[in-house]
């Protein structure tokens, strides 16, 4: 009993996780699925969401509003509106004078704006970590209180919960609007899109911001989860995420939801189980044997080399 | 026109204004265990406006800015000139290399000790710069990892000496095998993958490493890193004031000179400047014979080189082996350099920064890549008051130089033979 509490206890933490993952591992899926870049600099888009939402709740603190739908409500939508114009000014000014360049060019310049972005929150906020306030507290409790007890918070309910919303709202986006449409035909062939009349350079902004603004969403949520944030933070969640979306199947919007489920349970389970300290290691070797043995992912289509 | 011009201009105006006034413009402070709000100074704000201004005229005028751009008269005065003659060239070149070699040689002695010791370390990034460039430059293998194999160097000497009492000399060739060892092994599984993902799984595999010294605190002292790792000793001299091992003998006492510390900073620098010189030699060897041309040629068309017999996964792996075994070199030099080491010196960081002196330097280009290392290195110790500054301004050459000269500044020249005109 005691052992499946603990199961249980890690499954939950490993689903909290996984779905903060899938949300942030969307802005690489779309991204790649469109322009074929890995967008280094995601992993800051999401930190300086996370930083935003920070400023957002202390500005609202320091002006005595204290009631809580309002302060996170006021929080994701200034963390979602910085966000997307990051991630819209980013793509502007590094990645369309460089798209459909040889490969390693987009990458490079993607690698030197995440330097940039890194560094520029650390110039401007400091390089210590400065605590997240817990503004959700508490949570229900499973299992007699004399030996190990499972407890899932709120906070945890909150982000599943906003998850789900989100993932939601995004699959009916791209199924149902007409942007959605664009978004699948730009995905599938770019060029005939572009004959077809699509603006593709709206589209791909279009893609940019979207990722950014579930990823703020996520460092709002991942903020208040782990109760402090850096200017590095965005980086190993960056990694982490973009091992979810290769999990899943890079281009797969599906694929990214069930590769940051799949990929957060998997760290749960290691820090559980084995010690916390390899939890890194594990999902980065998890990425190593993923690419070597299926490079397609879970839910990818197989690309065809065309000569 | 003009009005959607204006609007777009507003816009992106409104966009700098967005993504600069929260981060710049407000500050968290930590006030005990509470976190506050405070605005930035004056500057700051006006700065923040200026550069919004900046943006709206630039975008409102920007049709007639590019135009003026692209009439405006090139200004490179070589750019029409003739290519040499490449016998004239060649000795050119050659008269260069050897006044700089000597240079390089002489300098130390005349200048203080702590430029010497950043000598040195700019040339442990020459030679890391110009393994790298096997890998990246030549072969078109993105490495994002390849801080692993210079970590792997460094504590194989520090390792070997703790345990086993392995002097430099010994541990130089074993460190950068063993770092090979480490490329052939992660090379063979990752090298049919594409570009992007090789890059990725690089990264990946460069974090295991930093993870796994943190933690086999058994082995590695984990965070708190090694110490006391020893200084080169040159025929069996050793520089300190009294000998440590047995059987050695000191410099001082064997040239009968009186004792002086920068004695072992100036050897130091001529062992580091000795073996980047071999390292450069021997890459640039390698770029002539077969093995170095198929990596070019693999580089720039797969498929074609490929089709002509070219056996994809030797010449990969001949490269990243390759360029992981200098990585080993200038890991044990610069494990012999500090005295310490610990996981913090080989974070992606300092991949990134070395990625930054190959880009910046010309993929492929030697000379190109060898000042680029000295620029990297040197110019936020000139410029101290910007050091906060430098990996951000990195971040931004990065991106600049991939927009307006992927290139590099000093391109490689490819090898080639002028046709003689006829008379």
């Amino acid at each position: 009993m005691q052992d499946l509490l603990y199961f249980l206890q890690q499954l939950i933490n490993g689903l909290t996780i996984g779905s903060a993952y899938a949300l942030i591992a969307i802005g690489y899926t779309m991204v790649y699925g469109i322009i074929g870049m890995i967008n280094f600099a995601h992993g800051e888009i999401y930190m300086i969401g996370a930083y935003t939402a920070l400023i957002t709740i202390t500005g609202l603190a320091a002006l005595g509003i204290a009631w809580l739908p309002l302060i996170l409500i006021v929080a994701l939508i200034c963390a979602v509106l910085v966000s997307s114009s990051m991630g819209w000014a980013v793509e502007r000014v590094a990645y369309r004078p460089v798209r459909g360049r040889h490969r390693l060019i987009p990458l490079i310049s993607a690698i030197g704006m995440s330097i940039f972005l890194q560094n520029y929150v650390h110039l401007a906020q400091g390089s210590r970590n400065i605590g997240f306030p817990a503004l959700i507290q508490g949570g229900f409790q499973f299992g007699s209180p004399d030996s190990f007890q499972t407890s899932i918070s709120y906070m945890q309910i909150t982000i599943f919960i906003t998850t789900l919303i989100c993932m939601t709202a995004l699959s009916l986006f791209i199924s149902r609007s007409r942007t959605g449409r664009a978004c699948r035909a730009v995905s599938q062939d770019l060029g005939m899109a572009n004959l077809l009349g699509i603006d593709t350079n709206r589209i791909i902004s279009a893609t940019f911001i979207i990722g950014a603004s579930l990823a703020a969403v996520a460092g709002l949520l991942l903020g208040m989860y782990y109760g402090s944030i850096d200017p590095l933070f965005g980086f190993i969640a960056g990694l982490k995420a973009f091992t979810a979306a290769v999990l899943g199947g890079i281009g797969s919007i599906p694929g990214a939801m069930l590769g940051g489920l799949i990929l957060g349970v998997s760290e749960s389970m290691t820090s559980g189980y084995l010690s916390g300290e390899y939890k890194d290691v594990v999902s980065f070797g998890l990425l190593i044997l993923i690419l070597l043995f299926k490079p397609t992912g879970l839910l990818g289509k197989p690309e065809v080399e065309k000569i | 026109m003009a009005a959607q011009n204006l609007k777009h201009a507003l816009f992106c105006a409104i966009v700098t204004l967005v993504i600069s006034y929260p981060i710049l413009g407000l500050n968290l402070v930590a006030e005990g265990t509470k976190v506050v709000l405070e605005g930035a100074d004056t500057a700051t704000v006006i700065s923040i406006l200026l550069a919004a201004v900046a943006v709206f005229l630039f975008q409102l005028f920007r049709d007639n800015i590019m135009g003026s751009m692209g009439k405006m008269p090139n200004l490179n005065p070589f750019a029409n000139r003739e290519p040499m003659e490449q016998s004239k060239r060649q000795r050119l070149d050659t008269i260069v290399l050897v006044l700089l070699v000597v240079g390089a040689l002489i300098w130390p002695f005349f200048v203080s000790r702590g430029s010497v010791d950043l000598a040195t370390l700019v040339l442990i990034y020459i030679m890391l710069a110009l393994g790298l460039n096997v890998v990246v430059g030549l072969a078109g293998l993105l490495d994002l990892g390849y801080v692993a194999f210079y970590a792997v160097g460094a504590y194989t000497f520090a390792l070997l000496y703790q345990y086993f009492n392995i002097s430099f000399w010994v541990a130089l060739p074993l460190g950068a095998c063993l770092a090979a060892l480490f490329g052939l092994m992660l090379g063979f599984p990752v090298l049919r993958l594409r570009g992007d993902y090789l890059a990725i799984v690089t990264l990946g595999f460069g974090e295991i490493i930093r993870i796994l010294l943190n933690n086999m605190t058994w082995l590695t002292g984990g965070p708190n890193g090694i110490g006391g790792i020893p200084d080169p000793t040159l025929f069996g001299m050793e520089f300190g004031r009294r000998v440590k091992e047995e059987g050695n003998t000191l410099f001082h006492e064997v040239f009968n000179i009186s004792y002086s510390g920068n004695h072992k900073i100036i050897v130091l620098y001529l062992i580091a400047l000795v073996l980047a010189l071999f390292t450069a030699v021997v890459i640039r060897r390698f770029t002539k014979m077969p093995v170095g041309r198929s990596w070019e040629a693999l580089r720039e068309d797969e498929i074609a080189a490929r089709s002509l017999g070219l056996s994809r996964t030797s010449v990969k792996l001949s490269a990243f082996t390759i360029g992981a075994f200098f990585a080993g070199f200038a890991g044990t030099v610069f494990a012999s350099k500090q005295g310490f080491i610990s996981p913090e010196s080989f974070v992606f960081l300092e991949s990134a920064i070395i990625l930054a002196i190959v880009v910046l330097g010309g993929m492929g280009s030697q000379i190109g890549v060898i000042l680029a290392a000295v620029a990297v290195i040197i110019l936020p110790e000139l410029a101290r008051e910007f050091s906060e500054y430098r990996m951000l301004l990195f971040g931004l050459a990065m991106v600049l130089m991939m927009i307006w000269r992927p290139q590099g500044l000093m391109p490689m020249r490819r090898m080639h033979i002028e046709l003689k005109k006829q008379e």
